[in-house]
């Protein structure tokens, strides 16, 4: 019991002192600053699969992230320019405005099951980008563009965070931001499933008849698993669209909400570091694969077709069957 | 003996068709009560209405006089009616401990945001709800298999895992849904036993059932369904003897009352 206490103390350790130092410090004496922003991006997509794995972790297959992360990303990116905001104040805005209209959606659609449910969000990945593109505030395709970057965040006068325009490296300011957030998120991800609350989420998953009927209040359950998904994905829009300095209604489309399912589903729907992992494969993957010219999507495909044959469980189903066996 | 559970007028429709008709009942504290009818009755209907699992058309269900037709079904369980399913309805990823401690999210004294700080209220409930789920897993012969995953259990005992999952739930009344479905001659005596045994501890049982031998043997008292309409109730002996029950099991009556 308390050996594998220690492990884990001391794998969340070296996990930590891999993000927040061995990575800096590598990319500092290699000079390849352009690692920051993949990095970065990395950190900030794995967050918005995170709330996916969540809806999956209720037996809801969620292709509508895109939704909410383009959501947060205008909802920040429209406080900053047009209220003078402070970016750090957005940021939970941001989240909080995605996990209020994500009851409202739910409340009706996640009365809905497998592929219905899913049709259902492909469609609200849609819906919000032709929104983006409609609404006057949003400022239609031609987007909101020079966000300036976050500014300083102050409490009782105290400097916690620096101007990020004054800073010679935003980049890494940026990185740290993300690789932050992300180990905050998926801390929160893991205590939750870890948790009764896991428990409840997975009696959901399996048997929501037999559920209602020991006495879980199944609608409430999925509201509200499905909005902290949601502010998670209005989270990582904020930040993106703080880091490009610009949103548009196509920053975030029906191919993202897919390869953040798709990072859930490489990475391993009954892991809570699946969607961290599968992100971090899935992002190298197609970047080194783009020397492959127009065979890239081709190749892609087919890997992903072939891993999920050999691997239905994931990239750490592979961790956990050789730990089993030792 | 007081009254635990009553049915008045109780009516569902389909359509045109009329699944339950102006069906009226009581179940009495600590007794086992039986449902019977023929295929297509309405047995079924009767239990998902009673069990808030279907709204009624007209007429209620009432628990210790409080209305509970008509509600949510986690609200019918969480006012202490609870149902067993027919079909081998459990937790099947869940190992067989985890499926009863689950169970006991009801009793729950903790909020979900007190499970998720871990306060000191959650971890006594936890503590508490592994204890329980230990002695109804022993109560119901399960404790051997109590680290197993449920899936893999063979069906005597994933109906007895049913039975330990709405025990684990403190109902005031249990509602099985055919228990001695698909069970052998000696499958169905031990399940017998365990019902009878589970009334002795105190519990008020309400059961629909086919098995009529296994009816007669355990019933306290039976109610007979025929195309949605109640045709008679009474002690075993009783129903055995009525004229209405023989004609609507016409043919087969001998083998099938078990007379």
């Amino acid at each position: 019991m308390t050996r594998s206490r220690n492990l884990k103390i001391a794998s969340v350790a070296a996990f930590l002192a891999i993000v927040f130092i061995a990575v800096p410090a590598a990319i500092s004496a290699s000079g390849r600053i352009d690692l920051y922003y993949t990095l970065t991006s990395v950190a900030l997509l794995s967050i918005a699969s995170a709330g996916v794995w969540l809806t999956f972790y209720i037996g809801r297959i969620n292709i509508g992230q895109g939704a909410y992360a383009l959501a947060g990303g205008y909802v920040s990116a429209i406080l900053v320019m047009n209220h003078g905001w402070s970016f750090w104040l957005t940021l939970p805005v941001a989240g909080l405005f995605c996990a209020a209209a994500s009851v409202l959606i739910g409340l009706p659609i996640l009365r809905l099951r497998g592929v219905y449910f899913a049709m259902v969000t492909l469609t609200l990945t849609e819906v919000a980008r032709l929104l983006a593109l409609a609404l006057p505030i949003t400022n239609g395709a031609k987007g909101i563009v020079s966000i300036p970057l976050p500014g300083a965040l102050s409490v009782f006068g105290l400097t916690i965070i620096p101007d990020f325009a004054t800073l010679q490296n935003s980049r890494l300011a940026f990185y740290l931001l993300a690789v932050t957030l992300m180990v905050v998120c998926f801390g929160v991800m893991y205590r939750l499933v870890h948790s009764r609350i896991g428990k409840l989420c997975q009696s959901l998953q399996q048997n929501e008849e037999l559920a209602s009927s020991i006495g879980v209040n199944i609608a409430y359950l999925r509201v509200i698993a499905y909005a902290v998904s949601s502010f998670f994905g209005g989270v990582a829009g904020a930040i993106f669209a703080a880091i490009s300095q610009s949103i548009y209604p196509s920053s975030f489309t029906v191919t993202d909400s897919v390869n953040f399912m798709l990072n859930c589903f490489l990475g391993g729907l009954g892991y809570v570091f699946g969607p961290m992992l599968g992100t971090l494969v899935l992002y190298f993957g197609w970047d080194l694969l783009f020397q492959t010219g127009e065979l890239q999507l081709l190749i892609y495909s087919g890997l992903m077709i072939v891993l999920m044959l050999v691997l239905p469980n994931g990239l750490l189903s592979l961790a956990a069957s050789t730990r089993r066996k030792a | 003996m007081a009254e635990m559970l009553e049915v008045s007028g109780l009516s569902k429709r389909f359509g045109g068709l009329v699944a339950v008709n102006n069906v009226s009942f009581s179940v009495r504290e600590k007794e086992i009560l039986s449902v019977i009818g023929p295929n297509g009755a309405g047995k079924s209907t009767l239990f998902k209405l009673i069990s808030s699992f279907l709204r009624p058309t007209s007429g209620e269900v009432r628990l210790k006089g409080e209305r509970i037709s008509g509600l949510a079904p986690h609200i019918a369980a969480r006012k202490g009616v609870v149902r067993t399913f027919q079909e081998t309805t459990i937790f099947k990823n869940m190992s067989v401990r985890e499926n009863v401690i689950i169970a006991h999210h009801l009793r729950s004294k903790a909020s979900l945001a007190g499970f998720f700080l871990g306060t000191g209220t959650a971890r006594a409930d936890e503590a508490a709800f592994g204890q329980s789920a230990d002695e109804i897993l022993a109560l119901l012969g399960l404790a051997s298999l109590a680290d197993e995953t449920a899936r893999n259990l063979p069906h005597g005992h994933l109906r007895a895992l049913g039975i330990a999952i709405g025990l684990a739930t403190n109902p005031s009344i249990l509602l099985l849904d055919e228990p001695f479905a698909g069970m052998n001659h000696e499958e169905t005596m031990r399940m017998v036993a365990m019902v009878r045994r589970l009334r002795d501890l105190g519990l008020t049982i309400l059961l629909v059932e086919h098995d009529m031998p296994a009816v007669m043997k355990i019933s306290d008292r039976i109610v007979v369904l025929n195309f949605g309409q109640k045709i008679a109730e009474g002690t075993p002996s009783e129903i055995q003897a009525d004229e209405k029950v023989i004609e609507a099991y016409l043919g087969s009556e001998d083998e099938v009352i078990g007379l």
